[in-house]
């Protein structure tokens, strides 16, 4: 088992976000956490990420509790998170975003390879690479939030609706290179609205309801279960 | 100089930091005592002493601040005010509140002579020394904001604190550092002042403070080169002001212009930059 959440309990003051919230994720998965808006899967990702500490509950990352471990120490663990709303640095031009992803890293090699990797896999970065962060369109931010934070190799992804605010064919391509990610190595923990596209594009997966997990199963399965295509795929 | 510290640690933390006069009064006090009662060269009396602002720097912020790194601004303004107030009061107990002259014959004899004159106006070799000084910092400064890891980190925590730890960034540290460097520049700042008006008495931050906030928001706050500036444009304006008013007026000019900038151009010279930027994500 790669991550696995136990019971997890994350309060903003006495707004009770998470109410017991348990995830297992094993590697080379794609699992995806889908849930409405307010649902808790924001804050499930900040707490994984170190950001948020639970109050209650575990998280286990190669059988090693991280809870209460800094937020930078979980990032060199291996646990890297393209947020919510993507979180490009704007003032900062797209090639120092990528040498911010790498900021851990001391292998000057690796991380060469890596740029090359990266502007194989988003050809458009590199056009821009001397612009600002902050001038770059919603799909190319959300591209080099993705390749900010495999710039640090990650072993887990976690994603945080990479698919808010774009365009349906760049949802399709950032989905199919998220996908060829998974492929080359990468363990996805992804977070969606869009259900549909995430069990599409998943191995396994929770539905989340108000700080609490309502169903788990297989993407296939949970394509097809009445409850899930009521309230979340619009049948 | 001053300036510089204060909107260093604006643009990194979003916090005034009001105590950083104190740190320049330090400064000055930290030389002389090298100076006098250690009997440290100048130049080593300097650098210690701009070594231990640094360190002053860092604990202020642990004392005082990061405590409150999560509490509303308001809250860490007041203890930045306060801490301010303590820091002049502690100066006072232990050096005492009158002004006290900077111990002259500590400096390098040829500081006295004159290096270059044109048409009537002699410049000493102390003046090309702060001079120089001033130049030296003012570009590293610039350079490790721009080209090193750690001025990245900086610029990224200035950013996004939450998005900078989700890179790796400890912030605390990088915080921590920021402290520092503002430290030591303000040390610096401190001692050069004090050994040219050869004066240093412990309510000397205060108004140098006041003056370098109002650099700071002149030009732009937040802006590394916007208080350069800014504090260029200010001691022009006062030598001006002093010229051709009254000397009597040097201090008032400067909040004046604070004032001016606050009400007509709040976001000061540099930050209209940064606002537009902004928009358009
Ligand atoms: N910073 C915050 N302070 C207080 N409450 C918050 C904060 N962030 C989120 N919440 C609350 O926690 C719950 C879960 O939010 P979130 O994890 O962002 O949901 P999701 O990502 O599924 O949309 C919501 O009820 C939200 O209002
Ligand atoms: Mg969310």
């Amino acid at each position: 088992m790669l991550l696995k959440l136990d019971n997890v309990k994350t309060y903003y003051g006495n707004i009770r976000a998470l109410k017991g919230i348990s995830i297992e994720v094993e590697e080379g998965e794609i699992v995806c956490l889908i849930g409405g808006n307010g649902a808790g899967k924001s804050t499930t990702l900040m707490t994984i990420s170190g950001v948020l500490t639970p109050v209650e509950g575990n998280v286990l990352y190669q059988g090693q509790s991280i809870v209460a471990v800094r937020p930078d120490n979980i990032v060199q663990m291996g646990i890297c998170q393209v947020p919510e709303g993507r979180m490009i640095f704007p003032l900062l031009t797209v090639m120092e975003n990528l040498d911010l992803g790498a900021y851990l890293r001391k292998d000057k090699n690796g991380i060469k390879e890596d740029f090359e990797r990266i502007f194989r896999l988003f050809p458009v970065l590199r056009e821009r690479r001397k612009q600002h962060g902050g001038t770059l369109s919603g799909g190319e931010q959300q591209m080099l939030a993705i390749a900010r934070a495999l710039m640090a190799r990650p072993r887990l992804l976690l994603l945080d609706e990479p698919s808010l605010g774009l365009a349906p064919i760049l949802v399709d391509s950032i989905f199919e290179t998220i996908r060829q990610i998974n492929e080359q190595g990468t363990t996805i923990l992804l977070v969606e609205q869009n259900a549909q596209l995430a069990l599409q594009f998943s191995h396994r997966g929770y539905v989340i309801e108000t700080g609490e997990i309502a169903l788990a199963d297989s993407s296939t399965e949970l394509l097809k279960n009445e409850q899930v295509k009521k309230a979340y795929l619009g049948e | 100089m001053i300036a510089v510290g204060y909107t260093m640690i604006y643009g990194v933390i979003l916090l005034i930091n009001f105590a950083h006069g104190e740190i320049y009064m330090l400064g000055a006090f930290f030389a002389v005592t090298f100076i006098s009662l250690l009997g440290l060269p100048f130049y080593v009396a300097f650098f210690l002493s701009m070594a231990c602002c640094a360190i002053c720097g860092v604990l202020l912020d642990i004392v005082a601040y990061r405590p409150l790194r999560q509490s509303p601004r308001l809250a860490a303004l007041i203890t930045a005010i306060g801490m301010s107030i303590f820091l002049q009061n502690l100066a006072m107990v232990i050096w005492g509140s009158r002004p006290k002259p900077f111990p002259n014959e500590a400096l390098p004899a040829y500081f006295e002579k004159t290096a270059v004159s044109f048409s009537g106006v002699n410049l000493s070799w102390f003046h090309l020394f702060i001079f120089g000084v001033t130049i030296v910092m003012m570009v590293g400064l610039n350079l490790i904001i721009k080209k090193t890891r750690w001025g990245k980190a900086m610029r990224a925590v200035a950013q996004n604190q939450t998005m900078a730890a989700l890179t790796g960034i400890n912030v605390n540290r990088v915080i921590s550092y920021t402290f520092a460097l503002a430290g030591a520049l303000g040390g610096a700042a401190g001692i050069m002042v004090a050994a040219f008006y050869n004066s240093l008495y412990p309510t000397m931050g205060y108004v140098a403070g006041v003056k370098a906030f109002a650099a700071a928001v002149l030009g732009g706050i937040g802006s590394v080169p916007g208080a350069m500036l800014g504090g260029v444009v200010l001691g022009v304006a006062e030598a001006f002001g002093a010229g051709y008013l009254s000397s009597l007026y040097r201090d008032g000019i400067s909040y004046a212009v604070m004032i001016i900038v606050i009400i007509f151009i709040p976001a000061g010279l540099f930050g209209k930059v940064l606002k537009e930027t902004k928009k358009s994500m």
